[in-house]
């Protein structure tokens, strides 16, 4: 197979000022993560300092323990919320992601309950359902790590009715359980009302002594309906549950006893994941840029300080990313602006896509026709999108460009094998559904710090309006340069605000904003993930011909 | 005794029957004199037992040597294996088995003093062994006494009594060690001085009868009967004393014909006042201090007068200068006694600077077993005043690193600086007076750029390494091996993260590990079931913390013994027979109650340990489901792990 190699002088102005720019925007995604994750849980020092007088953990001290000594673990999209809300909402009040318990990878839900008392916003609906989703195309066990006072009722008309609102929750349990994949909840804290269906619609559930409670009204609720004057711990407390009422199935002593019942439910899940179609090989590093010792570019001197006089070269970045930079490259010579090709990520075998330019009918035939490829191989797909459109104009539309990019999207839509998202550079229009953007679903979806997402560039946005206003103007025409200029400012700034990777992750557009150093380990950990479902036969739907 | 030597003339190849440093110190002399040395656990026989007299001249012989050196412990005081060699047409490096035989026995050593007129301690080595003789000699004596064996010395089976009903105690456990390690039970008494200082004097004889001193040296800090420290000369002493000791241990050495190197230990008081206490019939283990301040080399002078040339040396010829001074490192836990550790040694770090003398015969790898002497190496260090040698002691221990097991290091970097050791005030209680010292020996925190390093090895590592399974614990982390995309204990923020563990300490450590930690990664750390680590002389082993533990709440329960429980009828019955009484103490899962119900027989068992502080129903009562039927408290019976709810 061919090795790509690198025409990166890591000593050129340009890759200097590559290097520098990415190193400012990851120092801005470091610190942004320290502000959330930094103290172990969300809340201000004071909040924690209160949770742990209970004897509680924080929420990430409670994951580092539930998870196998050592390992790895993919949280979901840390910075949920920021900048959403009018208060702090930090990581939207919850912690979601992938680990090893037992040695088997499961999802993770753990509410934050020094956010908020880790209450559902919107957006930690959002984030608890995205979680979920991911269980159950991915076939991975649930643990609930609950600690939350249930709905923030300010909030109670976004958070409640609809369909993908607090209720699809117990929906996705029951759903799940009935698939075989196993729904565990450790009650760490509160469950209240509609959070108490979280353990109670558990497969199996523990229950801490002393700080879980579970109940469908608390004290002052009963208080209220029923004149009964009731403690939480007589109300719901582990004595009543683990003893009484069998709601839970096991009383812990403590927040680390839990975690380790936990462990234990999980080692006696007896789950092995389905035979892959392919024997994995044995992983290597990436022969290009992995690390400097053979003083070659490093990712960062590759991508583009400013996209618009610089250029994201794909192979550049496969080189970067593959195993020994070994490509197998499709149709290098016909639709040059998406290049696709095989190759291994950590022994993991992939079919890559990545943008190379414009979108033009040749290049987006030809990735559907790679698509193909990957789907009757049963071979695991990544897009590497960093994409401006197809291209536009009569020719183009003439030649059928719509039909073209159509096939394309098809492709993506309906191929069935596990698809994967890097948002490596722009993410505009119809082609961010052309490489499996958000609405295609691909098992994960992540952002590099440098990425723009809108449905047109700002500038391009900016002169279509003004250009549309322009027509009702008296005269038919602007008064000045500046009377344009000034109608053009706050469109351009806000399709700068809403363009940034941090408004886009903060609304949970993509599963988290990662290092580009870290994108070969999170797509490893990705196909890890994925492959505990089974890779079923892909029927495409219409291509339009 | 000349005669029955087989061979004369130069040493053609020596075999060692020996281990570890001396063997590599005895090798060092034969390599620049150009004599093949047959170490046997190297060389030939890995498995050969250095106990086993037979087997070694069998070995010995088979190797083509045509002498024998045994270095210090092991048999090299058997005057029996001696004569073996010998018997066996091989030359023994050391004095004549007569000599040995006479210095070998204390009692009959003591006698020889005696009757030259050299002062020994009040004491008693008479043959009549019995409780009563020995008992009665102490009480002439006068406590407390010390009970030494008669058939060895090396700190082995001695013991203090500080009266009678101790002495009776201490007579039995003496002769059941005396007999394992000398195979003699017989026991002397001495009167017990218990501050003084322990000076010996370093002897060298020829075949011819020509005979010198080199010295003394102070090794009075001991602990448990076992050297520490050991300095030449010793600081201090009058000088007509000094004499008198040289004096008296060339009389003695002559009048036993002695051959070869020996050493006369003698106990010196506050007063000035002196007595013999023992000769050794060997190259003793601190023998470099005097090398060091003599320039001789006592290997190389043993080897020629086996090879039966003359001395070459008169007295005046020697001149001690500067001072010398040499601590032992062992791998025991100052912290708990001295009491030895075991272990296997990971890495060592020895320090290089030019007059500091290392002898060890370790290396990485290597197992410190109780079979073996806990001496891991001797550092020493001369000067040409006693503050600059211990100066440079002081600063070559803080450049040895020994990790993998525990050692006295960090006991000895505080020995050679504590003031009372440098004044030269040392006497052989000193470390019990002074140790632990005032304020306690708390351990020192680890640093924060230890953990970073332990965290940084133990993630970056493969976690399922094999070193763990080798020391049969579960280390290696369920499924994160090599390739496992879980690996490394990675996380978003690019910050690894693990729980570590450090004896009994615990914590979330976090660190980059794509970035360089140059205080971290400028620690030296080995790698063997875990990572082992140097702080401040203490060797630390980190491991993955493991993780929660399941068991935890029937231990608890267990441990809350105290805190009373009812015990209640699991379903409605007829009581069939009660097993217990009020006040019985019951373990938990002990049967109270046999209760008939849906015609089967159910056993109603305690459901922690206690006693049973009120018993509710009789045989013959008819109990509803759920009913009470006793009550277990705590108490004086709850056992150890009883502790209030």
């Amino acid at each position: 197979m061919a090795v790509l190699r690198t025409r990166v002088d890591p000593t050129s102005a340009r890759a200097v000022a590559n290097r520098e720019a990415m190193g400012r925007l990851v120092a801005d995604l470091r610190d942004r993560q320290a502000r959330v994750a930094g103290r172990g849980a969300g809340g201000d020092e004071a909040s924690i300092a209160r949770h742990r007088s209970r004897g509680k953990l924080p929420v990430r001290e409670r994951i580092d323990r539930l998870l196998d000594p050592g390992t790895a673990f993919l949280e979901l999209s840390q910075l949920a919320a920021g900048g959403v809300y009018d208060e702090d909402v930090p990581s939207a009040g919850i912690v979601t992601g992938i680990g090893r318990i037992e040695g088997t990878t499961c999802v993770i839900v753990a509410n934050d309950a020094t956010v908020k008392g880790g209450t559902y916003y919107p957006l930690t609906v959002k984030k608890h359902l995205r979680a979920q989703e991911i269980a159950l195309e991915n076939r991975l066990p649930c643990l609930y790590l609950v600690d939350s006072g249930g709905a923030y009722l300010p909030l109670q008309a976004e958070v409640f009715p609809d369909r993908d609102h607090f209720g699809r929750i117990f929906y996705n349990q029951a759903r799940m359980s009935a698939l075989g994949i196993p729904q565990v909840a450790l009650v760490m804290g509160s469950c209240t009302a509609g959070g108490a269906y979280v353990p109670a619609m558990s497969d199996e559930t523990v229950i801490v002594r002393g700080t879980g409670t579970i109940f469908l009204g608390g004290p002052p609720l009963v208080k209220a309906a029923t004149g009964e004057d009731v403690t939480p711990e007589e109300l719901g407390g582990a004595g009543v549950h683990a003893r009484i009422s069998g709601v839970a199935d096991h009383e812990a002593l403590d927040d680390e006893h839990a975690l380790a019942l936990g462990r234990s439910i999980v080692a006696n899940l007896a789950r092995k994941p389905p035979e892959t179609p392919w024997e994995r090989r044995t992983p290597e590093p990436p022969a290009v840029g992995s690390g400097g010792s053979d003083g070659s570019a490093g990712l960062y001197d590759v991508i583009p300080a400013d996209p618009r006089t610089g250029r994201l070269e794909a192979r550049e970045v496969i080189a970067r990313l593959v195993d020994g930079s070994r490509f197998h490259e499709f149709k290098p010579l016909y639709g040059e602006t998406l290049v696709c090709g095989f190759a291994h990520l950590e022994g993991y075998p992939v079919a890559i896509l990545a943008n190379d330019g414009i979108l033009f009918s040749e290049s987006a035939v030809k990735g559907a026709h790679f698509i193909e490829l990957a789907a009757q191989r049963r071979v695991p797909l990544v897009f590497l999108q960093n994409v401006a459109g197809f291209m536009v104009g009569r020719d183009y539309e003439a030649g059928g460009i719509a039909k073209h990019g159509a096939k394309l999207v098809t492709a993506v839509a309906c191929a069935e094998v596990p698809k994967f998202t890097v948002m490596t550079g722009g993410s505009f229009g119809a082609g961010n559904y052309a490489m499996a953007g958000r609405a295609y679903q691909p098992r994960f979806l992540w952002s590099w710090p440098n990425s723009r997402i809108s449905v047109m560039g700002g500038r391009q946005a900016a002169r279509v309006l003004s250009t549309v206003r322009e027509a009702a103007l008296p005269g038919g025409r602007w008064p000045s340069d500046e009377a344009r200029d000034a109608f053009e400012a706050p469109i351009l700034e806000s399709y700068e605000r809403e363009g940034s990777p941090w408004y886009a992750t903060a609304r949970l557009w993509d599963d988290g904003v990662i290092d580009p150093l870290d994108t070969r380990r999170v797509l490893a950990m990705g196909i890890e993930a994925a492959l505990h479902a089974p890779i079923p036969e892909t029927r495409f739907g219409v291509f339009r011909m | 005794m000349a005669s029955t030597r087989a061979a004369q003339g130069p040493i053609r190849v020596l075999f060692v029957a020996n281990r570890g440093e001396i063997a590599a110190r005895i090798e060092r002399t034969c390599r620049r004199l150009a004599i093949p040395v047959v170490l046997p656990h190297r060389d030939a026989d890995p498995g050969l037992d250095l106990l086993d007299a037979d087997a070694i001249v069998a070995a010995a012989l088979r190797s083509g040597a045509d002498a024998v050196h045994p270095g210090y412990g092991f048999l090299s005081e058997q005057a029996a294996f001696a004569q073996a060699v010998l018997d066996a047409g091989l030359r023994w490096v050391g004095p004549p088995p007569r000599a040995m035989r006479t210095m070998g026995d204390k009692s009959a050593a003591r006698r020889l003093a005696a009757s030259l007129g050299i002062p020994v301690l009040p004491g008693y080595d008479g043959d009549d062994q019995s409780d009563a003789a020995l008992l009665s000699a102490a009480e002439r004596i006068g406590f407390p006494v010390l009970v030494k064996p008669a058939g060895g010395g090396g700190g082995k089976g001695m013991r203090v009594a500080t009266d009678r009903a101790v002495l009776s105690h201490a007579l039995m456990a003496a002769r059941r060690e005396a007999a394992a390690a000398f195979g003699d039970d017989r026991l002397l008494l001495e009167r017990h001085v218990a501050s003084g200082r322990h000076v010996e004097v370093q002897v060298l004889f020829d075949a011819l009868g020509h005979g010198v001193h080199l010295g003394e040296r102070d090794c009075s800090l001991q602990r448990r009967y076992q050297k520490v420290l050991e300095e030449a000369p010793a600081p201090d002493l009058d000088p007509a004393v000094r004499d008198a000791l040289a004096s008296a241990a060339l009389r003695l050495a002559a009048s036993v014909e002695y051959v070869s190197a020996g050493t006369c230990e003698f106990l010196v008081d506050g007063d000035g006042a002196w007595w013999f206490l023992e000769m050794n019939t060997r190259l003793q283990v601190e023998h470099p201090v005097t090398e060091l301040v003599t320039g001789r080399d006592l290997v190389a002078d043993q080897l020629r007068i086996a090879a039966g040339e003359a001395l070459g040396i008169r007295q005046a010829d020697v001149r001690p200068d500067g001072h010398a001074v040499e601590v032992r490192i062992y791998a025991e836990d100052p912290a708990a006694g001295f009491l030895p550790a075991t272990g296997r040694v990971a890495d060592v770090l020895w320090p290089e600077r030019a007059c500091v003398r290392v002898e060890t015969g370790i290396s990485p790898g290597d197992e410190v077993t109780a079979r073996f002497d806990p001496m891991l190496a001797k550092l020493a260090a001369c000067g040409t005043t006693r503050d600059g040698a211990l100066d440079l002691l002081a600063r070559a221990l803080d450049e040895t690193v020994v990790l993998g097991l525990t050692t006295n290091l960090r006991f000895l970097r505080w020995l050679v600086r504590a003031p009372v050791v440098r004044d030269g005030m040392a006497r052989t209680d000193t470390i019990d007076g002074h140790w632990p010292p005032p304020g306690g020996w708390e351990m020192p925190a680890i640093p924060e750029a230890a953990w970073r390093r332990a965290a940084r090895e133990l993630l970056a590592g493969d976690p399922g390494a094999p070193a763990g399974a080798q020391s049969g614990e579960a280390e290696a982390p369920a499924g994160a091996r090599s390739g496992d995309p879980w690996r490394a204990g990675w996380r978003i923020d690019g910050v690894a993260t693990a729980r570590i563990r450090a004896g009994d300490e615990e914590r979330t450590v976090r660190v980059a590990l794509d970035d360089a930690d140059p205080e971290a990664d400028g620690l030296r750390a080995a790698a063997d079931g875990g990572i082992h680590l140097d702080v401040e002389g203490r060797s630390v082993l980190f491991r993955l913390a493991p993780a929660p533990d399941v068991d935890r709440a029937a231990r608890e329960a267990a441990g809350h013994a105290g805190s009373s429980a009812q015990v209640r009828a699991p379903m409605p019955g007829r009581v069939l027979a009660v097993h217990v009484v009020e006040g019985d103490e019951v373990a938990a899962g002990e049967v109270l109650v046999t209760l008939e119900a849906m015609k089967m027989e159910h056993a109603v068992t305690a459901p922690n340990g206690g006693v049973v502080t009120e018993l509710l129903v009789r045989a013959g009562d008819q109990v509803g489901g759920g009913q009470a039927l006793a009550v277990i408290g705590g108490g004086e019976g709850a056992g150890p792990g009883a502790r209030p709810a």
